[in-house]
């Protein structure tokens, strides 16, 4: 291919012509470059940079440092705090991510076995998504206050036990993963629908024919195996979002009380820009990295398992 | 084996029709094969029989009895799909396990896990196994069992796709385009295995296809379809030989039959500028309309020198030789005719084209046409004029059927 | 679920209605019982979803004596609504809260395509060395979750006395790795035969990335952009730590001073500048639905 290229001219060069390749490289270069000079700079440069931070004691705005190796990590192993966080992070992605992922799967099989006001069911499950999440957790922390709000109004009625539930050291975290969960369902529900659509029609028709034409067999033999790979992806984002949790926790309960609902971002935001420890701070974002790349990494292995789908 | 009988069937999808009152039956052991163009109906007529679609009107009969009423599952039919719709999920095994049980586990013996170990299922699941390998056998299957769908051929997955199919035994066999998906070369292959299949089943087979080849060589009857009604319904060499109505006549044969317009004039009709010997009536003696469709299959012209007369008998068309197309067998010779848009296809042994150049003014004769009307309906009752007929049934001259 | 004993010419639904067959694929009418219990379930569910926003407009129009009354009603005995949101607007500027919004996502979406388009392109469909390698990088990037990068970026910013202001707002964000990955992937769908063309006429490569490859993979890009609105929109955690000043906050960030400001006992206008913070995205979605779920699933089908 002997195109001759005419090569933009974002600063003052002139268009030459040059031979096939070399040209090619040019421009790969003035197109991708700035890209990928950014992503350096402000993604792969500072993650690296954590990683390498968190080997010192460096305070914010200390003039020097020392490198102490894995000094921080050794803290974080005798830090209850820390501990306490990590369980509390676990037990939030436990809590909403089942929950959330089920939920979504139901309603979207639920959508999808009728034919009447789809888009209607499809729209307002997605709504939470949509939303500022601040926003609707004010609105949710009056729901859970404690006399006037709807929860224990509702559950009041019914005679189901009420408590203060951002308060309550035993309840603030599942409170706060409700809310997760809230805004999860229509996520996940979307995806999940995506993946039914993908499943071809005719599977199902040879089922009939094969004898299997009831719900729950045309579930288990067609819709479950065939929802193997979206429900995979499905639980690492929510997994991996979960984890992320950070928003309601910071406005909500500030991690209380009594670090009841303290998870690792908050820990880490507190550590680093309250108590200006930058690099104990960085050892926790190294932690949180790590369970992130666990989860991906996780999620590869059983994909490739799956790979035998045509 | 079963007999298969629908009647009266009208479907429409929406405001679109897509059957209009379609009957015909289809004897026991017998392979009909329902053939047409694309959205001729044929599938849905399948995909009705099978009960995966209900139709608006008309009634459906395996063997005898309405099942109208009832699921596929019950109808004892099994159905190879156009893209064989396998279990990607499932090793060949179980795909071709899972009809059987269905049918023959309880439910309790089908949950998951819990189920083998419900009493009786082991029996059970070791006579499925059984009659899984003994289809496959036969079909070659039997080194393939542990593989799943991803890691066949396309022919192999096809053969796994029938296998699940005849396991069963069911009473009918139901083909959509099961070729379809498969190489020129595998089709030809494929297309004898599935015949001698169903010669060695004895099973009734319908079969779906848009391609005329399959309908004519594995076929006991052919179905063809058209716009929602069954245009004609007959062995193979009938629906060439003697074609219902035009469009049958175009549809079927390769390559096409030439279609050439005449009015009749003083008692013979007029092909262009030619008078052809021959004059069509409306039976019983009357005559028939002014403007005719004669039909001349391709390998009824005899190609004869420009300007060579007629001999009795025969009607003549003149024209330039336009392409020529070598088969090997046979030649293709288009000749461009004044007064007929398209070229006039003759198929003639090569010796008869040999040494033919673009633009040599030729002459085509023949001494065979079918007749039809404006509407294309056939016409039968035709009478060529002149002397002693060639293979025609009757004596020379008088009335004839051609 | 009883089979559906369909009598011989019922009418199925028309091809339009089609429903999607992880449903039953048995034609005919379907057992009331089933639709009921179907319209009951999700019914419910969309309840609670909606059940929130409910919650946050009602109270938005109540007086403070109804809002801690015992018992709930929807709609308010007295109508309030004026004063709590002209007092919500008043405590804080959540106009500019608002604007900020649209400002800073916009800033951002704008930087964020220049830069990838050009790069997936690159990526896709030119052949040059360090190509796997950027790529490779580019994957690498995708694992990093955006709170990692936090500690580095808020350091730089502050040597670079940024901090406080639209640039450290807009800055980190400039990239979008995702952006890169999803256009890369609709890139390499565009035949290359189109491109030949159009460099047999002379366009330059950044020509083709902007006339030829952009009108062709729109809809990815307008899900990027979608996608790529509600996280800025909605994004805290960035906005608290670099942002202390009141008139450069995003909604989220706005939200919270307004809490902080209440004290959160002033419920009424609280869930008035809740309804006004939140009420942008939501009726962008109720507009646009399609293109927002559409692509949703167009981006997990990565």
């Amino acid at each position: 291919m002997s195109d001759a290229l005419a090569l933009p001219a974002p600063v003052a060069a002139r268009a030459r012509r040059h031979p096939g390749a070399r040209a090619e490289q040019w421009a790969a270069w003035t197109l991708a470059g700035p890209a990928m000079m950014l992503m350096w700079l402000m993604l792969l440069g500072p993650a690296v940079a954590v990683i390498v931070l968190s080997l010192t004691d460096w305070t914010f705005g200390a003039p020097a440092f020392e490198w102490i190796g894995l000094g921080n990590y050794a803290e974080l192993w005798r830090d209850r705090v820390f501990w306490q966080s990590l369980r509390n992070t676990l037990a939030y992605v436990a809590f909403t991510v089942p929950t959330s992922v089920f939920l979504g799967l139901g309603v979207a099989l639920l959508i999808e076995a009728g034919s009447s006001l789809k888009g209607l069911y499809r729209a307002l499950f997605f709504l939470p998504v949509t939303s500022t999440l601040l926003a609707m957790a004010l609105v949710f922390q009056f729901a859970f206050h404690p006399t006037v709000g709807l929860v224990n109004q509702a559950f009041g009625f019914v005679g189901l036990p009420t408590t203060d539930w951002l308060k309550n050291p035993a309840t603030a975290l599942y409170a706060l993963g409700v809310i997760g969960i809230w805004q999860a369902v229509g996520l996940n529900m979307v995806l999940f629908l995506a993946g039914l659509k993908a499943i071809p029609k005719d599977l199902y028709e040879a089922a009939a024919i094969d004898g299997a034409d009831s719900a729950w067999e045309r579930f288990r033999r067609v819709t479950w195996p065939m929802l193997g790979p979206a429900l995979v992806f499905v639980v690492t984002i929510t997994a991996i979002r979960s984890f992320q949790v950070f928003d309601t926790v910071a406005v909500l309960t500030e991690g209380g009380p009594n670090k009841a609902s303290s998870v690792l971002l908050y820990q880490m935001v507190q550590e680093g820009f309250s108590f200006l420890r930058s690099a104990y701070a960085a050892a926790l974002t190294c932690v949180f990295l790590a369970f992130v790349l666990l989860l991906t990494w996780a999620q590869t292995q059983l994909l490739d398992k799956r790979a035998h789908y045509a | 084996m079963a007999a298969v009988t629908v009647a009266g069937l009208h479907k429409s999808f929406g405001a679109t029709p897509v059957l209009r009152d379609v009957s015909l039956s289809v004897r026991d052991g017998e392979f009909l094969t329902l053939v047409g163009p694309s959205g001729c109906g044929k599938t849905t007529l399948l995909r009705i029989v099978a009960g995966l679609d209900h139709a608006d009107a008309g009634s459906v009969l395996i063997d005898g009895h309405a099942v109208d009423a009832l699921p596929p599952k019950r109808r004892d039919v099994a159905m190879v799909f156009q893209s064989y719709a396998l279990y990607p999920y499932m090793t060949v095994r179980e795909n071709m396990a899972l009809p059987l049980a269905m049918r023959r586990l309880t439910r309790w013996q089908r949950l998951p896990l819990v189920g083998r170990l419900w009493p009786g299922s082991r029996l059970a699941r070791a006579a499925i196994d059984a009659r899984v390998e003994a289809t496959a056998a036969p079909l070659g299957l039997a080194p393939l069992l542990a593989r799943r769908p991803a890691q066949l051929s396309g022919g192999q997955r096809q053969r796994v796709a029938l296998g699940r199919a005849m396991v069963r035994e069911p009473k009918v066999f139901l083909m959509d385009e099961p070729l379809s998906n498969l190489d020129a070369k595998l089709r030809m292959a494929t297309r004898s295995e599935i015949a001698q299949l169903h010669r060695s089943l004895g099973a009734t087979f319908v079969y779906v296809t848009h391609d005329q080849v399959e309908a004519m060589t594995m076929s006991d009857r052919v179905a063809l379809m058209m716009d929602g009604r069954v245009l004609q319904l007959a062995a193979p060499q009938e629906i060439y030989d003697d074609p219902a109505e035009l469009r049958v006549a175009e549809f079927i044969g390769t390559p096409k039959i030439n279609v050439l317009q005449a009015r009749r004039m003083d008692g013979a009709l007029r092909v262009g500028t030619q008078r052809w010997p021959l004059d069509v009536g409306a039976g019983q003696g009357r005559p028939g309309p002014a403007a005719v469709q004669l039909a001349v299959r391709p390998e009824w012209w005899a190609m004869r020198e420009a300007g060579a007369p007629a001999q009795p008998g025969e009607a003549l068309l003149e024209g330039q030789v336009a392409h020529q197309e070598p088969l090997g067998s046979e030649t293709l010779v288009h000749v461009q005719v004044p007064g007929q848009e398209a070229p006039v296809v003759a198929k003639v042994p090569p010796a008869e084209a040999r040494g033919l150049a673009i633009g040599q003014p030729v002459v085509l004769a023949t001494r065979r046409a079918l007749a039809f009307d404006e509407q294309g309906m056939r016409l039968r009752d035709v009478r060529w004029f002149g002397e002693r007929r060639f293979g025609v049934v009757g004596g020379p001259g008088g009335a004839l059927h051609v | 679920m009883p089979e559906a004993d369909a009598a011989v010419a019922a009418p199925p639904s028309p091809m339009q209605g089609r429903r999607s067959p992880a449903a039953h694929p048995v034609p005919g009418s379907r057992p009331l019982a089933w639709r009921v219990l179907r319209h009951a379930l999700l019914g419910s569910g969309a309840l609670l979803m909606v059940l929130p926003f409910v919650l946050m407009i009602s109270i938005s129009l109540k007086p403070p004596g109804e809002i801690f009354a015992p018992g709930f009603r929807l709609l308010p005995e007295q109508w309030h609504a004026l004063e709590n949101y002209r007092l919500a607007f008043q405590k804080q500027p959540l106009g500019r809260f608002l604007l900020n919004g649209v400002f800073v996502t916009f800033c951002i979406f704008a930087a964020q395509a220049l830069f990838a388009l050009p790069c997936a392109y690159a990526l896709a469909k030119l052949r040059w060395r360090g190509r796997e390698a950027s790529f490779l990088f580019v994957l690498l990037a995708l694992l990093v979750p955006p709170q990692v990068p936090a500690i580095p970026l808020y350091i730089g910013l502050w040597k670079l006395q940024l901090l406080d202001s639209y640039a450290a707002l807009i800055l980190p964000s400039t990239i979008s790795v995702f952006g890169i990955f999803l256009m890369r992937q609709f890139f390499k769908t565009v035949p290359d035969d189109l491109l030949h063309a159009a460099r047999l006429d002379g366009m330059s490569e950044l020509g083709i990335v902007w006339r030829v490859m952009l009108p062709t993979a729109l809809p990815a890009l307008v899900a990027f952009g979608l996608l790529s609105l509600v996280w800025n929109w909605n994004d805290f955690f960035w906005p608290l730590l670099v942002i202390q000043t009141e008139t450069l906050a995003t909604p989220p960030l706005g939200v919270v001073f307004f809490s902080n400001a209440e004290a959160g006992t002033n419920y009424g206008p609280l869930m008035a500048a809740a309804t006004v913070i939140t009420a942008p995205l939501v009726i962008a979605f109720l507009l646009a639905q399609r293109w927002f779920i559409d692509g949703v699933t167009m981006t997990a089908v990565k």
